[in-house]
């Protein structure tokens, strides 16, 4: 095919040797679109126990420091598995379905 | 001068393993090809080969450790056969897409159940479309021969690819054949040391073995069939440049009394011994003339050679040494039919599976096979020669 897809990311021939990528390349790559589900986070409620930040498969949970005391989750690349809500000891995430 | 010296096939393997200068060997013990792995240890134990000997706990670990030592650009060897094959299955489909280059020598030898170690050639059919180069040898010789081709084959920077070198169970791998066991010096001539395309460094780092999602999976797959497509040019080049220095020229397809044949037998591996001996006897006895055609090189498939090969042949038998369960024809039957279906000529095609397990292919089923395929009984099946039912 001469004209590329809009579905298709590269041409055969552009494809690096042994299909390899160079180091931190994934973060072009934004996996929330994965998610069906969102954690949404109520700040009256949030300790700043840091659960979330630590538990989060991802990791990324942002730390967003001592004077405001939370933690801010990146959607670019949380996938919506809901871990950081299940293990929250104060409730204060709920997963909320993502609307289209 | 090589020396032509007395020693088992599996030995003689070994030694090519040792003369190539092989880094890693990380393999695992299963009948017929456990004496290569064995002989290699104890070169490595002995000092004589100064390469890293991994005794891994699986076929599946054997295959993952030579991904990993040749993407670390080390020359990688590895032996197997029949269930360690199948149980190195999902790493066989990793390594040509990777791009590196190992050398696996298999022992073919018949698939369980019924549990059988003698051979046929199940093992290898069963991972037929795993991207690797596949090269049969007939004899001990070429076993030897093939081993050091494979290395400086796969290496090659335009290739880069893992590379089987398929050898019968026993038929060859137990036997001690007169072979001529190259010198160092004309090995290092012929195989220089390894020098990677693609190497894992942790001063440049890269990731390998990566996810493909739909957006790149297909152009994946098929920058890996192009790259084993192309690589018949070089198996070619490398077996010219292997006759330059010890006077054995190869070639991907060989024939045998093909000229004025009506009829031709298509094969691979050792039974081509057999074969050429029937064809000689068959032509003393009868008018009807036949003739050998044998693949060294199965994949990448060597459609234009076995065209030509195959001349202008009124009937064309091909043989199986693998049952596909479920299919009319075996693997090579399948390849040969739907080449020729296109091709204006269009011979009959029989095909016919035999030495299964280990049973005997003697002269009298190329008799019979000659016989079948010139006659007009129609075949419905790819016919299982000498099933008693
Ligand atoms: S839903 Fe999962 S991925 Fe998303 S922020 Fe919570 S733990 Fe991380
Ligand atoms: S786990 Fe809950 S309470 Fe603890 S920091 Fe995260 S959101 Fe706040």
């Amino acid at each position: 095919m001469k004209k590329p897809r809009a579905d298709v990311l590269q041409k055969v021939s552009d494809l690096p040797l042994g299909f390899t990528a160079q180091p931190g390349s994934t973060v072009a790559f934004k996996t929330g679109d994965w998610r069906s589900v969102r954690p949404i986070l109520d700040r009256e409620k949030c300790i700043y126990c840091g659960f979330c930040y630590y538990y989060c498969p991802e990791g990324i949970y942002q730390d967003m420091g001592k004077d405001e005391k939370w933690y801010k989750a990146d959607l670019d690349y949380c996938k919506g598995c809901g871990i950081c809500a299940q293990e929250c000891p104060k409730k204060a995430i709920t997963m909320t379905l993502e609307e289209v | 001068m090589s020396k032509r010296i007395g020693i088992e096939v599996s030995l003689a393997v070994s030694e090519a393993v040792k003369l190539a200068n092989t880094d890693v060997v990380a393999a695992y013990p299963i009948t017929p090809q456990t004496h290569i792995v064995e002989h290699l240890s104890e070169l490595v134990a002995d000092g004589s080969l100064d390469a890293a000997y991994i005794p891994v706990e699986s076929e599946h670990s054997a295959m993952s450790s030579c991904i990993g030592s040749s993407a670390a650009g080390a020359r990688t060897f590895t032996a197997t056969s029949s269930q360690g094959l199948a149980l190195m299955n999902e790493m066989l489909f990793i390594a040509p897409v990777l791009r590196t280059p190992i050398v696996l020598a298999i022992a073919n030898r018949a698939l369980s159940a019924p549990i059988n170690i003698w051979n046929d050639h199940s093992d290898i059919m069963s991972v037929r479309d795993a991207g690797w180069i596949c090269l049969f040898a007939e004899n001990g010789q070429e076993a030897t021969d093939l081993t050091l081709l494979a290395f400086r084959i796969g290496e090659d920077p335009a290739v880069s690819l893992p590379v089987s070198v398929n050898i019968d169970g026993f038929t060859l791998s137990h036997f001690i054949e007169p072979i001529l066991l190259p010198e160092q010096a004309e090995v290092d001539k012929f195989l220089p040391p390894y020098k990677p395309s693609l190497q894992l460094d942790i001063k440049k780092p890269i990731s390998i073995g990566l996810l493909g999602g739909p957006e790149c999976y297909t152009e994946s797959r098929k920058a890996a069939d192009n790259i084993l497509e192309s690589s018949k040019v070089v198996v070619k080049k490398a077996f010219d440049e292997f006759a330059a220095v010890f006077g054995r020229q190869y070639h991907v397809v060989e024939s045998y009394r093909t000229e004025d044949a009506d009829t031709i037998v298509v094969l691979m591996g050792s039974i081509a011994e057999t074969a050429m001996t029937a064809v000689d006897e068959y032509r003393q006895q009868s008018e009807h003339k036949v003739g050998l055609v044998r693949l060294r090189l199965w994949r990448p498939f060597p459609a234009a050679e076995l065209l030509e090969s195959l001349g202008k042949a009124k009937n064309v038998a091909v043989i199986d040494r693998h049952m596909v369960l479920g299919s009319p024809s075996g693997p090579l039957g399948l390849e040969i039919k739907s080449l020729l279906y296109s091709s204006p000529l269009r011979p009959k095609v029989t095909n016919f599976q035999l030495g299964l397990g280990g049973r005997d292919v003697t002269r009298d089923d190329f008799k019979y096979i000659f016989d079948r395929a010139a006659s007009d009984e129609a075949q419905a099946r790819c016919e299982l020669v000498g099933v008693y039912e």
